[in-house]
């Protein structure tokens, strides 16, 4: 099923582009949307989705008495880049162990993703036995829930077992809700790799973990590096399960922590817009690399 | 087959399956443990605490029996708040996809700066969403806020409006802002399908006299169904399970006139320190999310032996 989605989808988008172009020369012709409307229409479209990170991003150079006066300014009067360091020293979070925080919980789930979805989506996509797609299927289902809708039973677990409050609890927690992209996108990808070109090298006397490393890895390479990015931002921007979970200030990763500039009557407007900027530009940068195969990850396993 | 597996067929073959699982289980092993360690036990976990009862730091106090669900029950405000999610999950869905679709078709089209117009569109995706939402708390601030300025200056508003200050609007900013975060998936997801649609196809069409708007009835809705089914599904669990929104827009209001099951249950673990009837509301929506799957599953089968 997911072999077939791939294997389909490269040919018959190469075959699409070309009659597409062909298509709208002959459209164009006939009914004439000018393309620089079409380019204006798209500018507007990218303004109104960029129009939130570009209000962060200027509102993070404003001063604070600019940024909560009445009424406000489109543009600061005054740019103060220096926001961007004093926004590490202040009383309402300790934003460098949240930035520690976030790296560490993010690379930790992301690497325990990786080692647990590699060797599954592998044998699944190589091997027949029984059981394969009760496997599968329940990797499916993990990627249905989410763990807003476990998080009691979470909290409650992770109250019993001790671990409560720590990194590993939510290493464990993002390792395991972004597990089902990584094994179905690395599923697909091992799946379309060609036996004859294992065998081939087992001809050669390779042995299989040989076959592996110097074979079929460089081959799934895509696939993989979709997976990491994926796992990686996923946990990155991770709320709900570190809400309930990570109670202490310094434990918290940088999701939680930015909701703590905002009071009730007080917020520090250009901190929450400093920190947002730096919690979403990487993250935007690694969408971007892999955005094309974003898609086919997520839905390999539900599209036949 | 050989002559002898045909002699005795069935011992052999379990023999053979039992090897090829124990053969797969090392590969397999990893992934199971951390589902059942992180996924199946804290839900039966999560069962079994929705029957107890719980002291507010936590403490098993003894058996419930069934009076966490009655508790819950008797809730003033869970009619409402049950209201709020059928809203909230069908408006976002249905609005996202509709949005999706124009998007999708019109980011299909070739056309100068194409690329970067869909770069842009997959920022809200990438973005932390506490972030996204938290940007819209401040620009609708009927105070400082420029959102809210920039509709007062663009003659939308004769003055500001407090968007973020009762339930009603509130909730409904809210559902703005979650179509906002859902597009994209959504739009891209739709757009992956729309390669498939061959255009020779629509071509043909087109020559056969049909309009634009029965051509993409007819040719390429059809070819689009599978793409559509699995984008709306995740984005009725997303959506369902989405709690950064509305906590950001609607949490400093009091009540629950603006709360789903999703944000009354950290409500009930975070604020109220009940555990138990956390658990037995997180019980509810669990099984109302296994129902949508299994709906999903019945509807669309994609698990087709190969």
């Amino acid at each position: 099923m997911a072999t077939e989605a791939t294997a389909t989808t490269t040919p018959g988008r190469a075959n699409r582009t070309s009659e597409t172009t062909v298509w709208q020369h002959r459209t164009r012709r006939r009914q004439g949307t000018p393309r620089w409307m079409m380019a204006l229409a798209g500018a507007v479209i990218a303004l109104v989705f960029l129009a939130p990170y570009l209000i962060m991003v200027i509102g993070s150079f404003k001063r604070r008495s600019e940024i909560l006066g009445i009424p406000p300014t489109y543009l600061p009067t005054e740019w103060v880049p220096s926001n961007y360091l004093t926004m590490w020293s202040t009383p309402e979070t300790p934003l460098p162990y949240n930035m520690v925080s976030t790296i560490v919980i993010s690379v930790g789930g992301t690497l325990l993703v990786l080692a647990v979805a590699l060797p599954a989506a592998y044998y699944t996509a190589r091997h027949r036995f029984p059981g394969k797609w009760v496997f599968l299927l329940l990797v499916l289902i993990t990627q249905m829930l989410q763990p807003t809708v476990l998080a009691a039973g979470l909290f409650r677990q992770f109250q019993a077992a001790g671990i409560y409050d720590t990194w590993l609890a939510m290493i464990l927690v993002n390792g395991a809700f972004n597990l089902s992209f990584a094994v179905w996108i690395m599923h697909s990808f091992f799946a379309g790799v060609p036996r004859e070109v294992e065998e081939a090298a087992m001809m050669d006397g390779a042995t299989k973990l040989q076959i592996l490393r110097l074979v079929t890895l460089p081959l799934v390479w895509p696939g993989i590096v979709t997976a990491v990015i994926f796992a990686f931002v996923a946990s990155w921007n991770e709320f709900a399960a570190s809400l309930v979970i990570l109670t202490t200030a310094e434990n918290q990763p940088l999701s939680v922590a930015i909701t703590k500039f905002v009071g009730q009557y007080d917020s520090a407007w250009q901190y929450v817009f400093g920190v947002s900027i730096v919690g979403i530009v990487p993250v935007v940068i690694l969408f971007a690399i892999v955005e094309k195969r974003l898609v086919a990850g997520l839905t390999a396993g539900a599209v036949k | 087959m050989t002559a002898e597996t045909r002699a005795a067929p069935s011992s052999s073959r379990r023999r053979h399956r039992r090897q090829d699982v124990l053969a797969a289980l090392p590969w397999l092993l990893p992934a199971l443990l951390l589902i059942m360690a992180i996924v199946l036990f804290p839900a039966g976990f999560m069962a079994w605490t929705s029957t107890r009862e719980m002291s507010t730091v936590g403490v098993d106090q003894g058996s419930a029996g069934l009076g966490n669900f009655t508790a819950l029950l008797d809730f003033p405000g869970l009619r409402r708040v049950l209201l709020n999610t059928v809203i909230w999950v069908v408006g976002v869905v249905a609005v996202t996809l509709v949005i999706s679709m124009g998007l999708a078709q019109f980011l299909d089209k070739a056309f100068p700066g194409r690329r970067l117009v869909r770069l842009a569109v997959i920022v809200p995706w990438a973005a932390s969403v506490v972030m996204t939402a938290i940007v819209f708390y401040y620009g609708l601030d009927p105070f400082y806020g420029v959102i809210n300025h920039f509709l007062v200056d663009i003659g939308l508003l004769d003055g500001t409006f407090g968007f973020t200050r009762r339930p009603v609007p509130a909730f409904l900013v809210s559902m703005t802002v979650a179509v906002f975060v859902s597009l994209p998936f959504t739009t891209y997801t739709i757009l992956a399908g729309l390669q498939m649609v061959p255009g020779d196809l629509i071509e043909a069409a087109r020559v056969d006299g049909a309009g634009a708007l029965r051509t993409y009835r007819s040719v390429t809705l059809p070819i689009l169904r599978p793409a559509i089914a699995v984008a709306v599904l995740i984005n009725i669990i997303n959506v369902f399970n989405s709690l950064p929104i509305l906590r950001t827009i609607t949490g400093s209001i009091p009540g629950h006139q603006a709360d789903t099951t999703t944000t009354l249950i950290f409500k009930f673990i975070q604020q109220y320190r009940q555990i138990d009837t956390a658990s037995a509301l997180s019980v509810l929506n669990f099984a109302i999310v296994l129902a949508v799957i299994g709906v999903y599953l019945a509807l669309v089968k994609p698990m087709r032996q190969d």
